[in-house]
């Protein structure tokens, strides 16, 4: 058994490397992981060229559905796809509990600071959280003080970033609060998946995600104003240009509701419209993929044509409900991050399930030296930023690029933070018609209306290029499929 | 729905009919030039052209295959086959929610084959086949519409705009060669005939005109087949009383009544077509009666525009 084993386990992994980084599919001494035994066996059945088959079937199927992005600078736009890995991930049963459990810890807990932030500022009174650390956030917006949010829910719509370390305990990176995306590409992954790997797929017992459409549906609409049994739910987007639109369009049909653009509403009496061809018709709760600043231009930034003016004061007026609420930002902020850990024993009385990830504020005169002096050892984010922009890795930067930073950060220590870099886990990839090693992350979304709805799985997202940590996709990730195991 | 919506999915349902058109006329007109008897090449490229609306920066350069490459593939202009087609999923990206996953698909093969790097390699070894792929694409998107979308408003639009791009290019055809058809030769030589059939198959008509009049092909019949006709989809009263059925269900779904102005528009072209004979039609101003009909069809796109799409908020707030 063991010999017949190693040799099948040859002709899938060659020369795949194995160092102190954490492999989703094998322990360190090479053997593949017990629940990844089926999906090894599996590979080494199929012929050679066929795995690169269902590769450029599955390519072909996000081509013809239209999941492309555009790629400009030529003269006509240029489409591809986004790039995805055909190897599931998997997730055992017990490690997702852990998750879920953490996760709605935390979530819980980042919206009772957003409450109390926006309301009576108990953490800031307590001293829990520096006052000057919120009200200097640039996500933070006073136009929500004092008002009342529907269900008092300010984020029903979360995609947290896990990162598993080389111990194998799951951290959470960063919480995406505003307006998280790529749920898109967990469900047409999961549907490319099933047609690929049917039998194996049947063989994991894997847990459905295919209701979060209908799990998103219900969570709109447990937070429709009052009296408006039967709300008008839209989704808001940008317009065909964002870089999500296909999301956009893909959540809108999947429940059904109508997908709307700033041009199609209009404000009248402080309730929102949106033009028909019956005419106008009442908007009760908007799903808002616009940012803060482009989403009403009487109150935000005057100069964006994407949002509706007059949106904001008919969501004061509590006639409409606009989710997730504004200002939520303020708690994705990366130097707030580092308070979550404090905000879950402050307002739960509990320790949190998934721990943070060591991080330096460079406000802190100790830590800024410190930073300044490892600058090539640590990784430094922009505290506002989000997609992987405003970043540097210090073991990969040159000297040139460390001392930029370091003079950003000497003149505005309050918008930068500090993290080691992180030698994060790694999955199997095919690359070529081989399988290499590819530094993964997880994005959970997370629902929040009557009680908090976590499906099972999320979006793994891969640093495509070799040795990278970056797996944005405006940065060149790429995606797979997440199996969570019964 | 969403008046954007609708706007969309009338102007991709518009897009398509008149990608068709063109492919149909540059198939016909092609296939016409393999009889050497007939007219130059240049002069059926100029009929081609005003048969199409006369678009700009078509002008004759000598070679027709050239010619031809261009009204398929030149993006930049508005009549050719290729910006009819990125026009049609452009619109249908804007109104991806509500059409189906089947609809999109088949649109966006045909999109893709369009700019796929065997096409043009295609066109050079048959254009035929190129532009039988075309057609068949736009079919299999017509199918699908009609067997995976609701018929509620959405489907109505896309009828709309079907219709009336459908009746307006074909009174613009009809205007442009329906001079020629009554110059009779003084003995047959078959070209007039081959002609006569080729304006026939510009509309898909050649079958269906045998069916009601055999194959005694006469430009008496053939003109008021094409316009007169109730039953064959491609004639322009049929079209006519596509668009006014496709009024009729959307105020019936919105519950809300079309305009007079919209009402008294549709029916007063709907009545024309149905109270005048094709003998009236041939003794009076035939090119006048054509031109008339696409005035109208214009007036109705405005009253279309101005009631379902650009309204004004303060009348839309009174009501």
């Amino acid at each position: 058994m063991s010999a017949g084993h190693s040799v099948e386990l040859e002709a899938i992994f060659g020369d795949y490397p194995l160092d102190q980084a954490f492999d989703e599919m094998r322990e360190a001494d090479g053997n593949v992981r017990p629940q990844y035994r089926a999906l090894a066996e599996t590979l080494a059945s199929l012929p050679a060229d066929e795995l690169q088959r269902r590769k450029q079937s599955a390519d072909l199927s996000f081509l013809t559905q239209g999941i492309t992005f555009t790629v400009y600078g030529r003269d006509e736009g240029t489409e591809r796809i986004f790039p995805y890995d055909l190897l599931p991930r998997l997730i055992t049963a017990p490690e997702w509990d852990h998750i879920e459990r953490g996760l709605t810890q935390r979530i819980t807990a980042l919206n009772l600071f957003l409450r109390d932030v926006y309301s009576d500022a108990k953490i800031l009174a307590d001293r829990v959280i520096p006052r000057e650390l919120v009200y200097s956030c640039k996500h933070y917006r006073r136009q929500m003080r004092g008002l009342q949010v529907p269900r008092n829910v300010y984020i029903a719509v979360v995609g947290s970033d896990l990162l598993r370390l080389n111990t194998g305990e799951f951290v959470v990176l960063e919480d995406n609060l505003r307006v998280p995306s790529g749920v898109s590409y967990m469900l047409t992954n999961r549907r490319v998946m099933k047609r690929t790997f049917p039998q194996l797929f049947q063989s994991y017992g894997v847990r459905p995600i295919e209701h979060y459409a209908q799990l998103l549906l219900a969570t709109l609409r447990s937070l429709a104003p009052e009296g408006r049994p039967e709300p008008n739910i839209v989704l808001l987007t940008p317009g065909v240009f964002n870089s999500a639109y296909f999301e956009h369009t893909y959540l809108a049909r999947q429940m059904g509701i109508d997908l709307v653009e700033g041009r199609d509403l209009v404000t009248h009496d402080n309730m929102v419209y949106m033009r028909t061809t019956d005419g106008l018709k009442r908007v009760d709760v908007i799903y808002r993929r616009v940012d803060d600043d482009f989403s009403d231009p009487l109150v935000f930034r005057g100069d964006s044509a994407l949002g509706c003016a007059g949106l904001f004061n008919a969501y004061r007026a509590g006639n409409v409900t606009v989710t997730n609420a504004f200002g939520t930002g303020l708690a994705d902020d990366k130097a707030v991050y580092a308070y979550v850990p404090r905000m879950i024993r402050y307002y739960l009385n509990e320790d949190p399930i998934l721990p943070n990830v060591e991080t330096y504020l460079l406000s802190e005169d100790k830590a800024r030296l410190h930073v300044l002096a490892n600058l090539d050892k640590l990784v430094v984010k922009a505290v506002g930023e989000s997609g992987g922009y405003g970043m540097l890795i210090g073991p990969h930067s040159t000297a040139r690029q460390r001392e930029e930073f370091a003079r950003q950060i000497e003149a505005h220590p309050r918008n930068y933070i500090a993290q080691p870099t992180l030698d994060f886990s790694r999955a199997p990839c095919l690359i070529g018609s081989r399988l290499e090693p590819r530094h993964v992350d997880l994005r959970p979304y997370v629902l929040f209306g009557d009680k908090v709805n976590i499906v099972p799985g999320g979006l793994t997202r891969v640093a495509l290029e070799r040795g990278s940590l970056v797996v944005n996709s405006s940065q060149g990730g790429g995606s797979k499929d997440t199996w969570v195991l019964e | 729905m969403l008046s954007r919506v609708a706007d969309s999915l009338y102007w991709m349902s518009r897009y398509l009919e008149r990608a068709e058109n063109t492919v149909r006329q540059l198939d016909v007109t092609m296939s016409l030039m393999l009889d050497t008897g007939g007219a130059s090449a240049e002069t059926r490229w100029q009929k081609l052209l005003a048969a199409l609306g006369k678009p700009a920066g078509m002008e004759w350069n000598g070679d027709f295959e050239s010619m031809a490459r261009k009204l398929v593939f030149d993006n930049l202009s508005p009549a050719s086959v290729t910006f009819c087609v990125n026009g049609a999923r452009e619109n249908a990206r804007q109104a991806r929610e509500e059409i189906s996953t089947e609809q999109w698909q088949r649109l966006n093969r045909l999109f893709h084959h369009m700019h796929s790097p065997g096409v043009q390699a295609q066109f050079d070894s048959s254009i035929n086949d190129l532009l039988a792929a075309v057609i068949d694409g736009i079919h299999l998107f017509k199918g699908v519409s009609d067997t995976t979308m609701i018929h509620g408003q959405g489907w109505q639009f896309i009828r709309l705009g079907r219709y009336l791009e459908r009746a307006y290019a074909t009174a613009t055809m009809l205007e442009v060669y329906q001079p020629d058809l009554f110059k009779q030769e003084k003995e047959s030589t078959g070209y007039q005939y081959l002609e006569l059939v080729g304006l026939l198959r510009c509309c898909t008509s050649f079958e269906a005109y045998c069916q009601v009049y055999t194959a005694d092909v006469v430009p008496d019949r053939i003109i008021e087949f094409l316009l007169l006709n109730r039953d064959f989809p491609h004639a322009i009263r049929y079209c006519v009383d596509g668009i006014r059925g496709a009024i009729d269900s959307i105020q019936h779904t919105g519950g809300r009544r079309a305009p007079d102005e919209l009402t008294a528009g549709i029916g007063r072209l709907h009545a024309m077509l149905g109270y005048t004979t094709i003998s009236e039609i041939l003794n009076g101003d035939t090119a006048a009666f054509l031109h008339n009909i696409r005035e109208q069809c214009l007036r109705i796109h405005e009253l279309i525009y101005r009631y379902y799409v650009h309204y004004s908020i303060q009348s839309a707030l009174a009501v």
